[in-house]
């Protein structure tokens, strides 16, 4: 069964609402009745069939052929099935995504993949700010799930991050971590200023040794430890990467000592 | 009693009886073979036997770096017991003194059972409020600070209910070097096979017992019926020419694996032949009333 696609016929002069375009949302409802969804967000708001054409009739892998950044929320509260994205998303996308894959096939705005629970988010291009973080007023970002970013991320990645594995993989912005409480962030390529500032517990899993920590994080040397070959293998098995990230004996920051210590940034020695 | 022989053993028609037994499996890595191998020799040290050790563990295989969650040499472990709560006591004793204090020491599940047994859960108070929890590829791990590093343990591994305990092969012999002979060649053969351990030491009995005893409060007592010096005072099931009896006895992790070990024994020691090795092969049984898995010599020869 050819999958659920939904082709923008041209790019709307709104910020859209697209998360009732999910496998369970959809389920059960007629290519008219979906058409008849609304979307936008002005006081005149924008229909599906407005923005949309409407093909195929897999409802658990839906496409959205095109992208736009005033597409948001794409995927939000995903529970199961794929969702594809052809183009660029806007923000929110995969916000308290609990499983299925989203994938994004352009670039992200802020929080992408806010408080994930489960399943999986990849963008291929770049995320903006407060990746996997909290919207105002939450108390935690992500809680469980894997969150790739092929691209850079901006500030703040990671904010407040609880469970599960975030990957970014062409360097990031400021304050990476801010808040962590327990989770794992890996980065290759430059960090911005501050990463792990304020993180409680957690691992920030690094390419290169760290610049521009907070002067709370402490060095730990480099014990060999069994974990780093562990979550190497992790990271090459899910395709996550295509070698290991830090090798046998990484270098080990721990902190941030301004609050409780307990988290730690490892990184991958350059000698190695 | 009927006998068949092959390559000049005899082998006596009767069967081996075994029990039904709880079992878990773990997978014990270490920065070399040797010391993965220490730390499993080490955790399975006094547990030849559920009646008087607790439970019944020994080495299953030795696993390559390749074939390991770590990518470092190591080796899986297999421990029996009757019950889960003796297993659960048992495995999260013999881990913390004798996995988590051996230099380098990783453990993981080595068992995907019907339910989770502690290993990293009872283990992770050892850090002191500094182990770290890790969740990640569908699996939960603890990282505890010890003084070479980290103890990086899987929070559970997995029970079988499935598993059977007592398969077991008689090895009767000329003298004693024959026997060893012949119980070597079985070892060795069935130390290949997976899913299968022999919890006594080197995996040989020499003190074979048969239940009860005339003193009060004996559980067990020697075999008399195979004890070659009582061979003219006791009905013996010793034949003329026999003055030593050496006895295999084997856990698996199914009834398969039991069936499997057995055979590969008794095919390795009718190879090595009467000459060098057993005259006869038999096999301990209750009459067949207790153990509820029998496994008849004739059905598993080669």
């Amino acid at each position: 069964m050819k999958a659920l696609t939904f082709s923008l016929l041209a790019l709307p002069d709104e910020r859209l609402d697209l998360s009732c375009l999910t496998p369970a949302a959809l389920a059960g409802l007629t290519d008219v009745q979906i058409a008849k969804l609304r979307i936008g967000t002005s006081r005149n708001p924008a229909l599906v069939g407005d923005v949309f054409r409407i093909t195929g009739k897999d409802v658990n892998n839906i496409v959205f052929e095109g992208g736009s950044s005033r597409f948001d929320k794409v995927g939000a509260g995903l529970s199961a099935g794929s969702v594809r994205v052809m183009g660029d998303v806007g923000n929110q996308a995969g916000r308290r995504l609990s499983g299925g894959t989203l994938y994004v096939d352009g670039s992200a705005g802020t929080h992408a993949g806010s408080g994930m629970i489960n399943g999986r988010l990849e963008i291929k291009g770049n995320a903006g700010d407060y990746l996997g973080g909290p919207l105002a007023g939450e108390i935690t970002g992500m809680e469980g799930g894997l969150l790739i970013v092929r691209g850079k991320a901006a500030d703040y990645a990671g904010d407040r991050l609880r469970r599960g594995t975030i990957a970014i993989f062409k360097g990031c912005g400021d304050y990476a971590g801010y808040r962590m409480i327990a989770g794992t962030i890996v980065i290759t390529g430059r960090t911005g200023a501050m990463a792990g500032y304020l993180m409680k517990r957690g691992s920030l899993l690094l390419d290169r040794p760290p610049e521009n920590l907070s002067p709370t994080f402490m060095p730990c040397g480099e014990p060999d430890i069994a974990f780093s070959r562990l979550f190497d293998r992790f990271l090459m098995d899910e395709k996550i990467m295509d070698k290991p990230l830090l090798g046998p004996k990484p270098g080990r920051y721990g902190g941030d000592t301004a609050v409780s210590g307990k988290g730690e940034v490892l990184f991958r020695q350059q000698h190695r | 009693m009927q006998q068949l022989s092959r390559n000049g053993v005899l082998i006596d028609d009767t069967f081996a009886e075994a029990f039904g037994m709880r079992a878990t499996a773990i997978i014990i890595t270490a920065p070399t073979l040797k010391w993965a191998r220490q730390a499993a020799i080490t955790m399975t040290g006094y547990a030849t036997s559920v009646i008087g050790c607790g439970c019944e563990a020994a080495i299953d295989v030795d696993l390559p770096a390749s074939k390991t969650p770590d990518r470092r040499p190591g080796c899986r472990v297999m421990i029996f017991a009757m019950g889960t709560d003796d297993l659960q006591k048992q495995l999260k004793s013999r881990l913390g003194q004798c996995v988590l204090t051996s230099p380098g020491s990783a453990c993981f599940a080595g068992l995907e059972g019907t339910a989770p047994l502690d290993l990293g859960n009872s283990l992770r108070y050892f850090g002191d409020g500094w182990q770290i929890s890790k969740k990640f590829g569908g699996k939960h791990y603890w990282r505890v600070p010890v003084m070479d590093g980290e103890f990086l343990c899987e929070a559970t591994t997995g029970l079988t209910k499935l598993a059977v305990g007592g398969g077991n092969l008689l090895f009767l012999a000329a003298d004693n070097a024959k026997a060893l002979n012949a119980a070597e060649y079985a070892v060795a053969a069935i130390e290949k096979v997976a899913g299968a351990i022999m919890p006594f030491p080197g995996g040989i009995v020499r003190s074979g017992s048969k239940v009860g005893g005339k003193y009060k409060g004996m559980m067990a007592s020697t075999n008399d019926a195979f004890a070659p010096t009582l061979r003219g005072v006791v009905d013996s099931a010793l034949t003329p020419g026999v003055n030593a009896v050496l006895e295999i006895v084997i856990d698996g992790e199914t009834s398969d694996a039991v069936a499997a070990a057995m055979r590969a024994g008794l095919k390795a020691v009718i190879d090595l032949g009467s000459e060098k090795g057993a005259l006869r092969i038999s096999a301990g049984n209750y009459g067949g009333k207790l153990g509820k898995f029998h496994y008849h010599l004739k059905d598993l020869l080669p």
